[in-house]
């Protein structure tokens, strides 16, 4: 096994399983498209990075950063909610995202499908201590998170800033996806916060399990695609999605053999 | 109930209460005071400012006017609406949200007539009607609040299992002498399971001990065109 596939492992283990936390709470608030859709924003933070020389991911990450907290105000501000705001700037960002690339095509690609042969040593350390800080963030505000999507009023009534707790999810999510396009590319990213979270909703009666499993979807999807990327050699992101999207449908059948309740 | 014999033991004092949303009044100037460990319905047509009451008293709107909890007071709230039938949550992650004491949710389980070995497991989407009902309010008191706000105990409980909810809530409202505060379109309820009524139609149009909200005269001031109250001591 090459050096370059042992750290897209690493990476895609920390990041699918950091992902999956994470999307347990997107798929709760019914935020599914918007975690697809806000990926795309990142394509313009990339372009930037390819023209001026500097790490893409890191200007993936800023727009991603910039654009969680513009759309947390504007959901403030007109009462809108997260996915109509989203779908408003996401197909703006893959616009001016796609224009500021220009002819690079080559590059245009990577950002769009993921290239875990660049994925080295910084990157794969990298990976680690961001997806620590994001699991270890979100446990702290998962239960104000849920008793907010439980009632708002109560969350408020309990001294909980509702709105202060989910601008700190976004910017968590943020950053997730901006280290999950290593792997998948813009396109795909959005899979790895949905799909493992769906299916451990899906066979799931209480929170600890529905956390617990996510994780372990999202990771078991993001390390399956990676070496079936490494053995057939081909992109890793369609890869990380099929291996996910069997696992879903497992738990569908699961969920129907069994009659799991939830 | 010994707690009413304290004549003067009052736990909240409320005056020239006003809430206005977008410069239109929701609340006026409503001025009341209650005394500890009594039941208080809040009865009033739809849009009466019931639940808004509530908000206020919980800080969660903007208001005018003053809202005084005397002494230390621990507030327990219950929301008509909560969004649990699409969360994977057990019996037991709910109740933790308020106290992790495996002894206390059994014991609070028991007390609302449900089995704790059988229940705490299960998903709260699986249970029915009645038992949702029960775990609201084992919620509610399992952090032993002092007062407990609850706006519509009974909602979406058939008529058969209604009685023997607000049966047992008042026990344990009277056992752990909590002050309870609840909100009722079921004047007869009202009745039954309450000591005294406050009725809202944008302002005060009724308080007064609760066997009154039968009488038609009474009825007309709660659900006829408003007629604004000053009374000169509300309270009870």
């Amino acid at each position: 096994m090459s050096e370059a596939v042992l750290y897209s492992l690493v990476v895609g283990a920390t990041v699918g399983l950091a992902a999956g936390y994470l999307g347990s709470i997107m798929v709760l608030e019914k935020m599914a498209l918007v975690g697809d859709a806000l990926s795309h924003v990142a394509l313009p933070g990339l372009a930037l990075g390819v023209l001026f020389n500097f790490n893409p991911l890191v200007g993936g990450f800023a727009f991603l950063f910039v654009s969680a907290v513009l759309i947390w105000h504007l959901g403030r501000v007109t009462k809108l909610s997260f996915e109509t705001l989203v779908g408003a700037t996401f197909t703006l960002a893959l616009a001016i995202g796609i224009l500021l690339f220009g002819n690079n095509l080559d590059a245009l690609e990577e950002a769009l499908f993921g290239d875990i042969t660049a994925v080295g040593l910084a990157e794969a350390v990298a990976a680690v201590i961001i997806s620590i800080v994001v699991v270890s963030l979100t446990k702290l505000i998962y239960r104000k998170i849920v008793l907010g999507l439980i009632s708002e009023e109560l969350a408020t009534s309990k001294g909980i800033s509702v709105a202060r707790t989910n601008l700190l999810y976004l910017l968590l999510v943020s950053l997730t996806v901006a280290i999950g396009i290593q792997i998948t590319g813009t396109l795909l990213v959005g899979f790895l916060v949905v799909t493992p979270a769906a299916a451990a909703k899906t066979i799931s009666a209480n929170l600890s399990r529905y956390l617990m499993l996510s994780s372990i979807f999202g990771a078991v999807s993001a390390v399956s695609g990676i070496l079936l990327s490494s053995y057939f050699n081909i992109l890793p992101g369609p890869l990380v999605v099929i291996s996910g999207i069997i696992i879903f449908v497992v738990a569908i059948i699961v969920r129907w053999r069994l009659k799991v309740s939830s | 109930m010994a707690t009413r014999d304290k004549k003067d033991d009052y736990i909240l004092n409320v005056s020239n209460l006003t809430v206005e949303f977008s410069n239109q009044p929701i609340i006026s100037n409503l001025n009341f005071k209650i005394q500890r460990g009594i039941t208080l319905a809040i009865v009033g047509p739809n849009g009466a400012g019931k639940t808004t009451l509530f908000r206020a008293l919980l800080n969660l709107v903007p208001y005018s006017g003053k809202i005084e909890w005397l002494g230390k007071v621990k507030i327990g709230y219950v929301p008509q609406v909560l969004s649990v039938r699409d969360i994977p949550i057990s019996v037991k992650e709910f109740l933790a949200f308020k106290n992790e004491s495996a002894q206390d949710m059994k014991a609070v389980l028991a007390s609302v007539g449900l089995d704790s070995e059988t229940i705490i497991g299960k998903s709260l989407a699986t249970l029915s009607g009645g038992q949702m009902r029960r775990v609201l309010i084992a919620w509610a008191i399992v952090d032993k609040p002092d007062v407990l706000l609850f706006d519509e105990p009974t909602s979406g409980v058939d008529l058969d299992s209604e009685e023997a909810i607000y049966g047992m809530l008042r026990s344990l409202t009277e056992k752990n002498e909590i002050t309870l505060l609840l909100i009722s379109h079921d004047l007869h309820i009202v009745r039954e399971y309450s000591d005294c009524a406050l009725a809202l139609n944008k302002c005060l149009v009724f308080f007064g001990e609760s066997k009154e909200v039968m009488h038609p005269a009474t009825q007309k001031l709660i659900y006829g065109e408003p007629i604004c109250k000053e009374y000169g001591e509300t309270h009870v």
